[in-house]
């Protein structure tokens, strides 16, 4: 799949931090942390390129720590993630991979949304709301392309 | 009758397991379940596979009986059994709707379906069996007719829907075809004088309908009311006026009767009426609720109370609700935990079954 460069000249931010967390973190248990998500998400992120750049998704701020809610009580997990652009076409492609991901990371009753910042994308409605349906995620991931496409992204963080 | 002065409870009878992936829809077979033949179920999975459940007569359990394998190639999204329960008919992401027929011990497909540019989510069989429906991603509904020979003939592709079709439904009675879309919209399609169809009613935002995906529909055993659910979280019940409509001077346009909201509180994937008048509604919130309609209030027309609600019915989304047409207060289940559920409706005056 060859695309063009939409975002020729993203802002690129430094690579944070990350804490590491004393062995008596009261997290350590099964609750479900949002730092513990964000964790996960950006070191998952900072081992991926966005399809479109050389940079990773953390470098370029598409995810926030305040970007993740978790509802332990109910079950939900709610991610909020910036598209580098607000045209970006790579917007669903991201969000099929953080879904894939953390379909591996969480008990799978957890309710899962996914959508992009308010105001961070031109379609936004229309992308929250494929993003959301069950059915066209499970069309798309069996789709050869995008399964390779969303493949590439989940497994180039292990190489 | 009155079911809003009883006690109910839906008594959860037996877990089916075998499916290794999502189960997206369940069907039972037609004339199975009474005077002495044993129920009989269809499902269908993201395993790409179909299986068929038979209760076993002495001990009253469903137990696996075939497996329909190696045909789809990818996730079988809907299946359907024709009005004699002679044929199945399964949709699936891999574009092709297949027909299956039962052929001593196995089932064989018989036929293949081809022309939907990319997944089919959705087939239905007119009352009679003359005609079948199709719907996909491609924005389209096709009707087949059934030809001798399990030879299928396109007579009309409608285009219509701006969006993916969610699910197609014949009426009860009529052959009058119904689709839900993605585009929020329910469609109603009828046939000129001149075998060409056309849509000739649209159920949009304005008028009273849905503000997000409509995902399924059912109707009334009688057919003069229709219920669709939503993304919105909404259950919408409509009415028409049915002999106005059989008498066929004039089509009789449906009309917005009353919404049901504040129950679900994710999206609503499915919902289907019991002959008995039971509207049964799964959702992704892993619950299945029971309406009914009131005894009283007829004055500003029906109105609908929940009957029972059954929280964790699945550890994960309900995805298809069936009640069995049999007369056996049975409910089936299908989730995306990978199991399918069979639940049966008792009154808890008596553990008596509720009114035929």
């Amino acid at each position: 799949m060859t695309l063009g460069l939409i975002n020729a000249n993203p802002v690129v931010h430094a690579k944070k931090e990350r804490v590491a967390r004393p062995a008596d973190d009261p997290h350590a248990d099964d609750a479900v942390d949002p730092l513990e998500i964000y964790d996960i998400l950006l070191f998952f992120f900072s081992n991926i390129r966005d399809p479109e750049h050389p940079y990773s998704l953390e470098q370029l701020s598409v995810l926030s720590e305040e970007s993740i809610t978790v509802d332990e009580k109910l079950g939900r997990i709610l991610i909020t993630f910036t598209p580098t652009i607000q045209h970006c076409s790579m917007a669903t492609v991201i969000g099929l991979c953080l879904r894939e991901k953390l379909k591996d990371c969480f008990p799978a009753h957890f309710k899962v949304d996914i959508k992009v910042a308010p105001g961070s994308h031109a379609d936004e409605e229309a992308v929250n709301k494929q993003l959301n349906d069950k059915e066209r995620v499970a069309a798309a991931l069996e789709n050869p392309n995008l399964r390779q496409l969303v493949d590439e992204c989940l497994y180039s963080s292990e190489l | 009758m009155s079911l809003s002065d009883e006690s109910f409870q839906l008594r959860d009878l037996q877990t089916l397991e075998g499916h290794t992936d999502r189960v997206w829809n369940v069907a039972w077979k037609p004339a199975t379940g009474v005077d002495g033949v044993p129920a009989v179920l269809a499902s269908c999975s993201g395993d790409k596979t179909v299986r068929i459940w038979e209760q076993s007569p002495s001990s009253g359990s469903f137990q696996c009986k075939a497996v329909l394998e190696e045909t789809h190639t990818r996730t079988v999204r809907s299946c359907a059994w024709s009005p004699s329960g002679k044929l199945l008919a399964t949709a699936s992401f891999d574009a092709t709707t297949a027909i299956w027929e039962h052929v001593g011990d196995d089932y064989e497909c018989v036929s293949t379906l081809e022309g939907h540019e990319n997944e089919v989510k959705s087939v239905s069989w007119n009352a009679s069996g003359s005609l079948l429906a199709t719907c996909g991603r491609d924005k389209s509904v096709w009707i087949w007719e059934v030809l001798p020979g399990n030879e299928f003939e396109c007579v009309s592709v409608l285009q219509g829907h701006t969006q993916d079709v969610k699910m197609v439904e014949w009426h009860p009675n009529m052959d009058i075809l119904f689709s839900c879309s993605y585009d929020n919209t329910i469609k109603v399609w009828a046939e000129d004088g001149d075998d060409d169809w056309h849509c000739v009613q649209t159920l949009a935002e304005a008028n009273n309908g849905h503000t997000s995906t409509v995902w399924a529909l059912s109707f009334n055993a009688t057919g003069d009311k229709m219920a669709t659910c939503s993304d919105d979280l909404t259950l919408k019940i409509w009415g028409a006026e049915l002999l106005r409509m059989q008498s066929g001077d004039s089509y009789a346009p449906w009309k917005h009767i009353c919404t049901l909201s504040g129950y679900h509180d994710r999206t609503i994937f499915s919902v289907h009426w019991s002959r008995e008048g039971i509207i049964a509604s799964g959702a992704a919130d892993d619950a299945i609720r029971l309406f009914a309609e009131n005894g009283d209030g007829l004055v500003d027309g029906p109105k609908y109370h929940l009957l029972l609600k059954k929280d964790k019915a699945h550890d994960m989304d309900v995805n298809s609700v069936r009640w069995s047409s049999a007369g056996n207060s049975l409910l089936a289940s299908a989730s995306d935990d990978g199991t399918i559920k069979i639940w049966e409706l008792t009154s808890l005056a008596g553990h008596e079954k509720p009114p035929q």
